[in-house]
């Protein structure tokens, strides 16, 4: 059971307390000053196709800017998007991801099976890739990575997930390998598009997981020069890289950039003076209150919505309040989502219209089920007995209508959204105290359940992020007690086919927010900002980057 | 002498041994839990099994009884073995070791720059005549010490960096990149060092052997130079140590708001996804950095001024 506050979003403006700046007994002072400094590091994610502007040319460099440090050169050991970007460069993935129809497309497998109920898969690599070591990428070498994974545990979260129920992989010949599962993994066919399946060095695989983090060798099209920790990433090109992605602009040929670099610019305004001054390249987590500024002075912006579970709240069904359903829709109903996007965030941004950010694949519109309806909302809160008290919050039985929203600052207008709804809540009596958390506590206070709405979001393409969200036996974010979604959650994972799972998808992004076991309220949305003789900078369907097509001029 | 200096080592190893207890106390209590952090990954719920988390658990130590892990860590911290970092694998003392020289460079540049800040500002405010000119400049330090170094930071970096494009905003390669956090770092010492030496240049021009240096002919500048100062720069020594703290906790916004590499960075960082292993490494980075300072000002000032040793006998 794990839930993440995801520190994945662009704009988290690292928190910077002013240091305990008065000293009382020696080492208490330093003490202080080293404890006080919880800060909230955030890492930006981010999509973007870039324009045109003429012929593609070959060479250069690029710099980009991340708001939080990688904390890991290895794509495999990768949690974090800023930790996700530089890694996504050095491997290659089995399949690629279609970010405009969510189609899966070769990329190091040339062609792959899956049984009728997801439990078998068999790719076929193809031929004369090779890892930038010289070792070949074959069967044998795929097999070491799925199995390698298990071995690596939680270090590997996210790979680890998506390969839930791994029995093995068997190495029919030099290029084709069968995967099997001991139960229906449907998720899995996307999971292969991601850099956390990227295919690495079985040289690599030997070493020790923290030596992978600083020297790491895979099959992509750029190579790590230098990882420094909190500093800098560098990579440089592969020059005989010919095998990219079906969805390339040149997929037999090398990355146009000879030198790509990574820098930690934690600030957010640093990272924006730092574009505009022309000291970098690129940035991620543009902050929404930065936008404009940006491109007044002639820069340009490329957002994408992250697929996944748009920011919401999440109930804690097992506290006597949002255990009514009428309540939760109450809440739902209350909360104007269009008022947030437009005071809080920016044009990039969208409210949320399901269950589902609107980029996830079997995305399917319910924005009819998150009308903004004040009156609605009272009149259920009525029907539940919560009547209006003498100073506008609604009681019952003498109990004031009170919920405790916990959050933590993983972005940086989480904190203006929150105000805002409480606002709105309070119009239809409801009583909101926010309860800030760090990201260390946030898993600790969630595991506790001594709250009654938590606040997250989580970035992933494939629907099965809703299982891994709210099955009984995964995450279960709002303590669903619900054998009937339950059954719909695991059916949705037994198929690849779209013409079956799709129907299903669209049922559960419906029964969630019926049940009212979940509120969204935005999609995270990645901005980055880039200079003007940026070209193709691409968003995955993840809206994580790939740099092989990017180009200056 | 030699049970003056016995005591004060003595003290010293008290207060590693109890920096390194109270850390250990305090992370111990935070809630949450440092392999569940490292395994919640980024922006996904992911699936990890609690035999999965129990098995990183185990290789770190941290399931054992809390005095039992107290007891370990404390012995392999005798030996310098620190442990690895929970979230990198990496050996914390290698950590430590790779971004010491990037701190030190800040620091001693702050730290040298906030000596000649402080100093200037104290003994020009004592030396002029002109009543406004000195209500000014004694009124700084105050100034200083209460503006926040990150503003201070943001500031220099809007105005120097990005609008006169002199200075680099981001990084620490080379020495332009250093003038600008270096001089963030040094302001509120200097102000510190600038209030301690005004006083006591203040308290020095009163006493007698100036007014004596005076009637002699010595000019007014020679007096408070060579006469006055030198006696006043004894106290102002005696808060060494304690610029020492304020330059390290320093670099932690410092560091952070310059993009720089350093020790303050990774507190910031392992603080955050709370380390424990690291934050305990820095804490004692930290503490012995302090305790040196404060021994060196404790076996330096006898010598400087004999009084200290046979005074501090007879108090007890």
């Amino acid at each position: 059971m794990r839930f993440s506050l995801s520190p994945s979003s662009p704009a988290s403006s690292p928190s910077l307390f002013p240091t305990a700046r008065r000293r009382p007994a020696v080492p208490a002072a330093l003490l202080c000053g080293v404890l006080l400094v919880s800060g909230c590091s955030s890492a930006a994610s981010s999509s973007g196709s870039g324009q045109g502007g003429g012929e593609p040319v070959s060479g250069g460099e690029l710099t980009f800017a991340l708001a939080s440090a990688p904390t890991c050169a290895d794509p495999q050991q990768a949690g974090t998007n800023d930790t996700i970007y530089p890694a996504r460069q050095l491997v290659d993935s089995l399949t690629d991801q279609d970010p405009e129809t969510g189609e899966i497309v070769p990329w190091l497998a040339e062609s792959w099976e899956v049984n009728e109920d997801a439990t078998v898969y068999t790719f076929t690599l193809r031929e004369g890739v090779t890892f930038s070591d010289g070792a070949p990428v074959d069967a044998e070498a795929l097999r070491r990575n799925l199995d390698g994974i298990q071995e690596l545990g939680p270090r590997a979260p996210l790979a680890l997930s998506y390969l839930t129920g791994y029995q093995s992989t068997e190495v029919l010949d030099e290029l084709t390998a069968e995967v099997t599962f001991e139960r229906p993994n449907a998720q899995f066919l996307q999971a292969t598009s991601t850099p956390a399946l990227g295919l690495l060095s079985p040289a690599t695989l030997e070493d020790d997981p923290a030596d992978r983090c600083v020297t790491v060798v895979g099959s992509g099209p750029f190579t790590l020069e230098e990882y420094r920790l909190n500093s800098f990433v560098r990579q440089v090109r592969r020059e005989d890289y010919a095998w990219g992605s079906s969805l390339w602009d040149e997929p037999e040929g090398p990355a146009r950039l000879d030198r790509l670099t990574f820098e930690v610019i934690p600030e957010s305004g640093v990272r924006t003076g730092g574009l505009s001054s022309q000291q970098v390249d690129a940035i991620g987590g543009v902050a929404p209150q930065d936008e404009a500024t940006l491109e007044a002075s002639g820069l340009t912006l490329e957002r994408r919505a992250n697929p996944g579970l748009p920011f919401s709240l999440f109930p804690q069904l097992e506290r006597p309040i949002p255990a009514d359903p009428r309540v939760r829709q109450a809440v739902s109903l209350a909360i104007d989502r269009q008022e947030v996007v437009d005071t809080v965030l920016s044009e990039s941004y969208r409210p949320a219209t399901s269950s589902l950010a609107s980029t996830t694949d079997l995305y399917a519109d319910q924005s009819d089920l998150l009308a903004h309806d004040p009156a609605a909302a009272e009149a259920l809160l009525e029907e539940a007995g919560w009547e209006e008290g003498p100073d506008g919050i609604r009681e019952r039985d003498g109990q004031p209508l009170h919920l405790d929203i916990v959050w933590g600052a993983n972005f940086g207008p989480n904190q203006p959204s929150l105000e805002l709804i409480q606002q709105q809540l309070r119009e239809v009596g409801i009583d909101v105290t926010l309860r800030t958390v760090t990201i260390a506590e946030y898993n600790a206070v969630r595991e506790e359940g001594d709250y009654d709405y938590a606040w997250s979001n989580t970035t992933r393409t494939d629907p099965d992020i809703l299982r891994a969200a709210f099955s009984a036996e995964l995450a279960n974010l709002s303590r669903v007690d619900d054998p009937d979604l339950e059954a719909l959650l695991n059916e949705q994972n037994a198929s690849v086919d779209p013409e079956v799972r799709g129907p299903l998808v669209e049922r559960l992004q419906r029964e969630l927010l019926e049940k009212g076991y979940l509120v969204p309220v935005f999609e995270l949305t990645t901005v980055l900002g880039l200079d003007g003789d940026v070209h193709d900078l691409d968003f995955e369907a993840s809206s994580r980057l790939q740099f092989h097509d990017t180009w200056r001029g | 002498m030699g049970r003056y200096v016995a005591r004060r080592l003595l003290q010293a190893v008290l207060v590693l041994w109890a920096a390194y207890t109270l850390s250990f106390a305090v992370l111990y209590l935070l809630p949450g839990d440092p392999v569940e952090i490292m395994a919640a990954g980024g922006g996904e719920v992911t699936e990890v099994t609690e035999e999965q988390l129990d098995a990183v658990r185990a290789e770190y130590g941290l399931d054992a009884p809390l005095a039992e892990q107290y007891l370990d860590r404390l012995g392999a911290a005798l030996t310098g073995d620190l442990g690895t970092s929970v979230q990198t694998g990496e050996r914390v003392s290698a950590m430590v070791a790779e971004q010491l020289p990037a701190t030190l460079q800040l620091t001693c540049a702050g730290g040298a720059l906030a000596l000649l800040l402080g100093s200037a500002v104290a003994l020009a405010g004592a030396h002029t005549r002109r009543p406004w000119l000195r209500q000014l400049l004694l009124s700084l330090p105050s100034v200083g010490a209460s503006a926040p170094t990150f503003w201070v930071g943001l500031l220099l970096i809007q105005l120097v960096s990005f609008r006169w494009g002199l200075l680099p905003a981001i990084g620490d390669q080379g020495w332009r990149s250093l003038v600008l956090p270096a001089l963030t770092l040094a302001l509120p010492t200097s102000a510190v060092l600038a209030q301690v030496f005004a006083k006591s240049l203040r308290d020095a021009l009163r006493e007698p052997y100036v007014e004596t240096a005076l009637a002699k002919g010595a000019s007014r500048a020679r007096v408070t130079l060579r006469h006055a100062a030198r006696n006043a720069s004894l106290p102002a020594f005696t808060v060494f140590g304690v610029l020492v703290g304020n330059l390290l906790a320093g670099s932690v916004v410092v560091e952070t708001v310059f993009s720089r590499t350093g020790v303050g960075r990774i507190t910031a960082t392992s603080v955050t996804v709370q380390d424990i292993p690291v934050v305990q490494g820095l804490v004692m980075l930290g503490a012995v950095a302090f305790v040196l300072a404060n021994l060196l000002v404790d076996l330096v000032y006898p010598l400087l001024d004999p009084r200290v040793t046979t005074g501090g006998a007879v108090a007890r």
